[in-house]
């Protein structure tokens, strides 16, 4: 595009034609103020704040809808401008309680900040504020009309952003408020973006209101834990408590985005029923607490009677890659076995064998962004892949993106698709080939598809795309927060870290149907949830878990184990990039996965080498395949980097429909989600709002 | 939701009337259209309304939040609308307005029992020239007293 040059404040810039001014200031460093202006959002221009003076013109413009030209010159402090900043602020102020300290937004709030620099200390409005109760429409959504500015910012993430249009802005004048969907309540994804994106403290949150003040936080930023996006969450803590998660930085692959689950469902570390102290089966076969000393000492001592072939071990799709691969390390060598297992949710491993001999096939969370056209293939990814669902509309709004989706039932992708295809899971390929003739009319493709989608079809799915003549890149999707890295690590019955074949063990499904099983250790995951059993009753079982969950109330022992928010470590997302875990808080009486495994091989005298984080990751880094080359100062900084599979042939892993996704919605994520007490204040029901 | 065919028809016209892709400039007429054969602005004709011009449910809900000519409950056969703005105000408007309120017993939007007359303040009407003003329906009174007030209200009772 032809660029233009413009003046503003003296300075002279280049720009693209029809540039923003507002961005075009902001590109060069200046600053226009402004309350409706949202950047990636269509244009309100509802707020007069970002008034600007620009030679020749008649009047003062509206930076955030002025399109920058030629020879333009414009002036964004001068006295005019100044005095209709204060002019605005005086008018928005006019019915606007001053009720700071006391509002959750004090500190951080927009509207408050601009008072404050350009000194608005008086109000020629001496007429009385209209008051209007403040309205709790949802257990996390209250909103307080009076302090409300009007600015449409929720209206806008709420419909453009999150595709659910749930708010919208009725009544005139001084009675102008924001309405929610279903007359006095929101039936909405509730995931909080329009507090979030709210600049002053009109729409709050329910679970942080009155808590704090922003100032006495400690910000960290970390991942959060429920599904396999990975989006960055950066938990406010107080008195080790986490009071919020939000991503107001925009920092991460995921911006300022995070769903219901990463906004409130951290609760689940201060739930009463958390493990906080290890648990042994008695004589009397009950579980009876007991020291950290005697239990670790206890299973250190069995593990050394036990171990051989007959011993199983499964792994946690939420743990750390670090512990993922000191636990495999564990068992292969000092456990002198090789069954070991995860709960697997998606074809990872079929897909890296089927792009074998090829590179930059694996899509990144970026490029549903960036890329042309994608094509969703049995999933709902609104309800269980929230981040890629928002990537994909925000690439529909601002690139018009070509989105097509093969599902077995209405999904909210269609209402941005080109093409819908309801076809049952079974015949999904039968789906896609019916879109063969305008995928190939696009440039270029990102495929992601779900569990339907395993083993031969996975590379029937493949070849579909390379016969396409496009390029074509994939996602397999995976459920858990470090499903992903499970897979990557080696938590597989033959496959060790970096997909190298190993000898092969028993799957997770065989384990617990193998009466002759001497063992069972799970570690952060629940096989026997839903009433399953263990066919070998001998078995000495060890869980480590947060929770008594259905596997920890068949243990021998119970070893209380630290949640992803308490803990330091690596995390791969459903694309392969990877990301820093970083403590927040400390439960009392648990212990981090990893601390576990090292203190139980030292208990059975055997040499892990140096067991923390950061020395598991650089062996990690030196020895597992695709993790060799990330480039450490992005990950040390919060960034997301994308790891390199193996670029060769992988044995084929697995039986046939061992692969299952849970199946979660925007709402649920196993069991981490049953003990969070405010996501089942909000379940809402899956698909109602697909009408 | 199934319209009248006259209703449809107007309904298609409306839609033509408009440069293509702003189909949804049709949203008032439609509104106002349909809530004479509907009776009210019902959350099912709202959400037909926008899935006939794309828009979600919210963003009809907000137009006719905004519009005081629309109602969301029905309001009655005979809708008695008192002007009260400016010029209206200056030549007794406001006494005219409260003489209907005692007369009918009701208020602002309020409905008599028997469904039969409503009755609404309203802004300008574009009448100031024949101030003050009421209309019935959509049938002007000019320059009402209170005694013209009472044959009209009297009127609409037979």
């Amino acid at each position: 595009m032809a660029l233009v040059n413009v003046t503003i404040n003296g300075v002279q810039v280049q720009a693209e034609n029809g540039a923003l001014l507002i961005e075009v200031a902001k590109q060069n460093g200046i600053e226009i103020p402004a309350f409706c202006y949202y950047e990636g959002m269509s244009l309100q221009a509802a707020c007069r704040m970002c008034l600007v003076e620009v030679e020749k013109a008649p009047k003062l413009m509206a930076g955030c809808t002025l399109p920058v030209a030629e020879g333009m010159v414009v002036r964004t402090e001068s006295e005019p401008v100044v005095k209709a900043r204060k002019t605005t602020l005086e008018f928005l102020l006019s019915n606007h309680p001053l009720d700071c300290p006391v509002c959750d937004k004090g500190g951080e709030c927009e509207l408050q900040d601009m008072t404050f620099k350009y000194g608005v200390g008086e109000s020629r409005f001496t007429e009385i504020k209209q008051h209007v109760p403040e309205k709790q429409w949802s257990p996390v959504v209250f909103y307080d009309a009076p302090r409300c500015i009007l600015c449409y910012r929720c209206v806008r993430v709420c419909n453009e952003g999150m595709g659910v249009g749930a708010l919208g802005i009725s009544y005139r004048g001084v009675n102008a408020e924001i309405i929610p969907s279903n007359g006095d309540h929101l039936e909405c994804d509730e995931c909080g973006s329009c507090i979030d994106i709210c600049p002053v403290g009109s729409l709050t949150s329910g679970i942080y209101r009155y808590k704090t003040r922003p100032w006495e936080m400690e910000h960290v930023g970390t991942v959060c834990t429920h599904c396999s996006n990975g989006c960055k969450t950066t938990l406010g803590v107080r008195n080790n408590e986490i009071v919020r998660g939000n991503n107001r930085d925009k920092s991460g692959i995921n911006g300022e985005f995070l769903c219901v689950k990463g906004r409130y469902a951290f609760d689940f570390t201060q739930h009463p029923e958390r493990l906080q102290t290890p648990l042994i089966r008695n004589a009397a076969g009950e579980l009876e607490e007991a020291s950290w000393s005697r239990a670790l000492k206890l299973v250190a001592e069995k593990f050394k009677e036990l171990a051989g072939p007959d011993f199983g071990v499964i792994g946690s799709t939420r743990t750390t890659n670090e512990e993922s691969y000191l636990l495999q390390k564990f068992a292969r060598t000092a456990l002198g076995t090789a069954s070991i297992d995860h709960h697997r949710t998606g074809d990872v491993v079929t897909l890296i064998d089927a792009l074998s001999g090829k590179t930059g096939q694996l899509a990144t969370t970026e490029e549903l962004y960036t890329t042309k056209a994608v094509l969703v293939v049995a999933s709902d990814l609104s309800q269980q892949q929230p981040l890629l669902a928002n990537k994909i509309r925000a690439n529909v709004r601002h690139h018009k993106a070509a989105v097509y989706a093969v599902t077995p039932g209405p999904v909210r992708e269609d209402k941005i698709a080109r093409k819908s295809i309801r076809v049952p899971e079974a015949d999904s390929l039968a789906g896609v080939e019916q879109l063969r003739e305008q995928l190939s009319k696009e440039s270029e493709l990102v495929i992601v598809f779900g569990d339907a989608i395993q083993g031969d079809k996975v590379r029937q799915l493949v070849a579909f795309g390379e016969s396409l003549g496009i390029p074509v890149k994939y996602i397999a999707l995976v459920d858990y927060a470090n499903s992903r890295g499970a897979l990557d690590m080696g938590v597989l019955p033959d496959l060790g870290p970096g997909y190298h074949a190993t000898a092969p063990g028993r799957s997770l499904q065989q384990m617990l149907d193998d009466p002759k099983l001497a063992a069972l250790w799970v570690v952060g995951a629940n096989p026997l949830k839903g009433g399953k059993s263990l066919a070998s009753t001998n078995a000495f079982v060890v869980v480590q878990d947060l929770f008594l969950t259905e596997t920890a109330q068949r243990a021998d022992v119970v070893l209380p184990a630290a949640s992803a928010y308490e803990k330091n470590g690596t995390v791969t997302n459903v694309c392969g990039q990877v990301q820093r875990l970083k403590r927040g808080i400390e439960t009392v009486g648990s212990k981090a996965d990893l601390a576990i495994i090292g203190l139980l091989a030292r208990g059975m005298g055997v040499n892990l080498g140096k067991v923390d984080a950061d020395a598991i990751f650089a062996e990690i880094a030196a020895s597992v395949p695709g993790y060799n080359q990330l480039p450490m100062p992005v990950i040390l900084t919060g960034g997301a980097v994308q790891t390199h599979p193996v670029n060769g042939g992988v044995p084929p892993s697995s039986v046939p429909g061992i692969i299952a996704s849970a199946r979660d919605t925007l709402f649920t994520t196993g069991s981490l989600t049953r003990y969070s007490k405010i996501l089942n204040e909000v379940l809402e029901k899956p698909g109602a709002l697909y009408s | 939701m199934t319209f009248s065919p006259e209703l449809e028809a107007k309904f298609a016209d409306l839609v033509t009337h408009y440069p293509e892709g702003r189909q949804r400039a049709a949203l008032i007429p439609m509104l106002m259209f349909g809530q004479e054969e509907v009776g009210s602005i019902t959350p099912e004709f709202m959400e037909e309304v926008g899935k006939r011009l794309g828009l979600n449910t919210m963003q009809v809900d907000e137009v006719v939040g905004y519009y005081s000519m629309l109602h969301k409950k029905a309001m009655g056969k005979y809708h008695v609308q008192v002007c009260t703005n400016v010029a209206c105000l200056l030549r007794g408007g406001a006494e005219l307005y409260d003489h209907a309120c005692h007369k009918l017993g009701l208020g602002h939007k309020e409905v008599s029992a028997d469904g039969l007359i409503s009755l609404e303040e309203v802004e300008c009407m574009g009448a100031c020239s024949w101030a003050p003003a009421v209309q019935v329906n959509y049938d002007f009174h000019h320059e009402v007293t209170t005694d013209q007030l009472d044959t009209i209200l009297e009127g609409l009772k037979k």
